[in-house]
């Protein structure tokens, strides 16, 4: 059996491994439960932390805007799903809103209730899609021209600009100003997150294994050789940027789904601190390493260190040092250590195939002897 | 008479004040090899760049396979400040970026290589297959484009099989001896399928041996690729060797052409090397 052979069995190996274990998790454990919650936020992240390792690892652009694009992305499921009759009650200081429709209810109509939703819940997510890549397009014009600290001022400039523009009143009867957006149909399992995150990283992968993929880890490399050998840097930078925040549009979509209320203001800054902070612990450049990552990150966020929120922390009851906020001084720590002691990443730049590939070991070790 | 493949017309580049390329007329034929030499800081990589787009030039106009790719002439602050010649004789203003100007079929080495260094040997080569490429990115993304990509791979192994290094295709650029990722670049910009190659400095840091090695592999390429090759070089052993043609450029001006032995023998090109005394 060739190595190419075993590493395509082995990755498919594991991923159905890890699809069976998800659906599982949700026949035997409620939906409220904490480890359906984390495993679903931390699909989430994955996805978006891979549309901002595909821009960041891959192309070599470092932009801190995905958060504004999760905003739009989020903001278009949000207004699109909501019942037309819980809308008066959503909207009640805009007069029940400007839109008087709903995706999932107009499928509903021809297409029964279950297929019907669900088709118009992703067609919303996808137009969220589409408004952060035209977005994208758009933002790109200017700033795609600034390199490094600067164009990751400027994607975070627009970022936090944007998130101000929609809690902005006059867009109200759209966005419901400041207030909550709520009501709208979610999944409550995790199983469904979990492919429709799957499909979007699989399309990621095959994007950067293709010869487009190739070319932005060219830009990345070597802008200038890239330029010599006749790879256009506006255009495939432009196209990066876009792709990226299309993922990370469904990715605020999705973001939406887990929230199920949604307002401007989670969509910080930080949330982009966040996110990078994953792709780094992860390893710039590795889309299994943002994916490990995430899960890691919103398992110990979530789960294994709230008790240090809480008074109880591993069977320790100390209710007087276990308090609010305790938790995200360990978690700083634990980060400052992962920094310091994995400095390329859990991952570095290898992938789940990479595992099985002993020559990448050995060349490893001979670096390190170096 | 063979065909005129590249003419650099008047070309002159002015940095501020510094002229760094003054009035440079150059013509390469089909099937030349043509070297470039010149002392230190003579411009001649700056001559390289504004040919292959990197700088646009601040007057005069380049010519390539009889259609002309780059035009300028002073505009701004430059209409004061231009110290060239032929001032006004140009109009009009063609800037293509240097990836236009490998599309049409120039590629180049540089001065200190520029491998993507995270890329395999193959890698490396298949990336500048990229700019011919047809698919679209959803085409590239979704697999609809097999048949290219495996067209590109056939040529991609061919082409190292021919320059002698399909052997370490698996190896990471980076890691290849000095000489090899040499051999490389130039592999990685005759997969951009060019007419006219630049090589600029492929000798440097060589050892003597690597340099004998890298005139007869020049040779080859140009005979197997029917290129048309001009270089920058400062190893007078290749230069002689392997040049039909060669042009000398001095702070920026061109003291002479002519074939190896005339250049030889040239007194203002022996100056320009060696300095001239000041007792005369």
């Amino acid at each position: 059996m060739t190595m190419t052979k075993k590493k395509t069995i082995f990755t498919a190996a594991v991923l159905a491994v890890l699809l069976a274990a998800c659906v599982v998790v949700d026949m035997l454990l409620p939906s409220y439960h904490i480890a359906v919650v984390v495993i679903k936020k931390a699909t989430v992240y994955s996805l978006v932390a891979v549309s901002m390792n595909l821009l960041n690892g891959f192309t070599g652009l470092f932009s801190l805007g995905q958060a504004g694009f999760m905003l739009l992305g989020a903001y278009a499921y949000a207004v699109l799903t909501i019942p037309v009759d819980k809308r008066p009650g959503v909207y009640q200081y805009f007069d029940g809103g400007a839109l008087k429709f709903s995706l999932p209810e107009i499928f509903t109509g021809f297409m029964g209730d279950t297929v019907g939703s669900t088709v118009g819940m992703l067609l919303a997510l996808l137009v969220g899609g589409v408004l952060a890549a035209l977005m994208a397009y758009l933002i790109g014009l200017p700033v795609l021209r600034l390199k490094s600290d600067y164009l990751a001022i400027a994607t975070l400039g627009f970022a936090e600009i944007l998130r101000a523009f929609f809690q902005w009143n006059a867009l109200g009867p759209i966005t419901n100003g400041s207030n909550l957006l709520k009501s709208y149909p979610t999944f409550s399992h995790a199983t469904p997150y979990v492919i429709l995150a799957g499909l979007m990283i699989a399309i990621i992968v095959l994007l950067i294994n293709s010869t487009y993929g190739r070319a932005f880890k060219a830009i990345r490399d070597d802008e200038v050789a890239a330029e010599a050998m006749g790879i256009n840097l506006a255009k495939h930078k432009r196209m990066a940027f876009i792709i990226s925040s299309f993922f990370a549009g469904i990715g605020g979509g999705m973001m939406a789904m887990y929230m199920g209320t949604i307002a401007a203001a989670p969509f910080k800054s930080t949330l982009t601190y966040e996110i990078l902070l994953i792709v780094v612990i992860g390893g710039i450049g590795s889309i299994t390493g943002s994916v490990i990552a995430s899960f890691l990150y919103i398992f110990s966020s979530e789960w294994l260190l709230r008790g240090l929120d809480s008074g109880t922390f591993l069977g320790i009851n100390a209710p007087g040092i276990f308090k609010n906020g305790f938790r995200m001084a360990v978690f700083s720590v634990i980060i400052m250590v992962i920094v310091l002691f994995f400095r390329k990443g859990i991952m570095g730049d290898k992938e789940l195939p990479d595992l099985l590939d002993k020559k990448a070991r050995k060349r490893k070790k001979e670096a390190a002897g170096k | 008479m063979s065909k005129n493949v590249l003419k650099i017309e008047n070309a002159t580049m002015q940095f501020g004040g510094v002229v760094a390329v003054d009035n440079l007329n150059l013509e390469i034929n089909e099937g030349e090899i043509v070297a470039l030499i010149g002392p230190n800081g003579a411009g001649k990589t700056t001559a390289f760049n504004v040919v292959t787009g990197v700088y646009q030039p601040t007057n005069g106009a380049v010519w390539f396979n009889g259609e002309k790719i780059i035009e300028n002439h002073p505009q701004g602050k430059m209409k004061k400040l231009y110290k060239g010649q032929h001032d006004g004789e140009y109009t009009g203003v063609i800037a293509p970026t240097p990836d236009k100007v490998t599309k049409l079929g120039m590629a180049r080495t540089f001065q200190n290589i520029r491998l993507w260094k995270s890329q395999t040997v193959f890698d490396n080569v298949l990336i500048a297959k990229h700019c011919r490429a047809t698919s679209n990115v959803f085409s590239a993304t979704f697999r609809l484009n097999r048949k290219e990509e495996k067209e590109q791979r056939e040529h991609v192994a061919e082409l190292l099989n021919t320059v002698g290094l399909y052997d370490v295709k698996d190896e990471l650029a980076t890691s290849l001896p000095y000489g090899k990722q040499r051999r490389l670049e130039i592999a990685r910009a005759l997969a951009a399928e060019p007419s006219l190659l630049l090589l600029d400095e492929p000798a440097a840091g060589m050892n003597p041996q690597e340099t004998d090695e890298l005139t007869a592999f020049i040779g080859q390429i140009r005979d197997e690729f029917k290129l048309t090759i001009f270089l920058i070089e400062h190893h007078m052993n290749l230069v002689m060797d392997i040049s039909d043609r060669i042009y000398v450029l001095d702070f920026g001006k061109l003291i002479a052409e002519g074939t190896p032995a005339e250049i030889q023998n040239n007194k203002r090109v022996i100056d320009a090397y060696l300095g001239v005394a000041d007792d005369a």
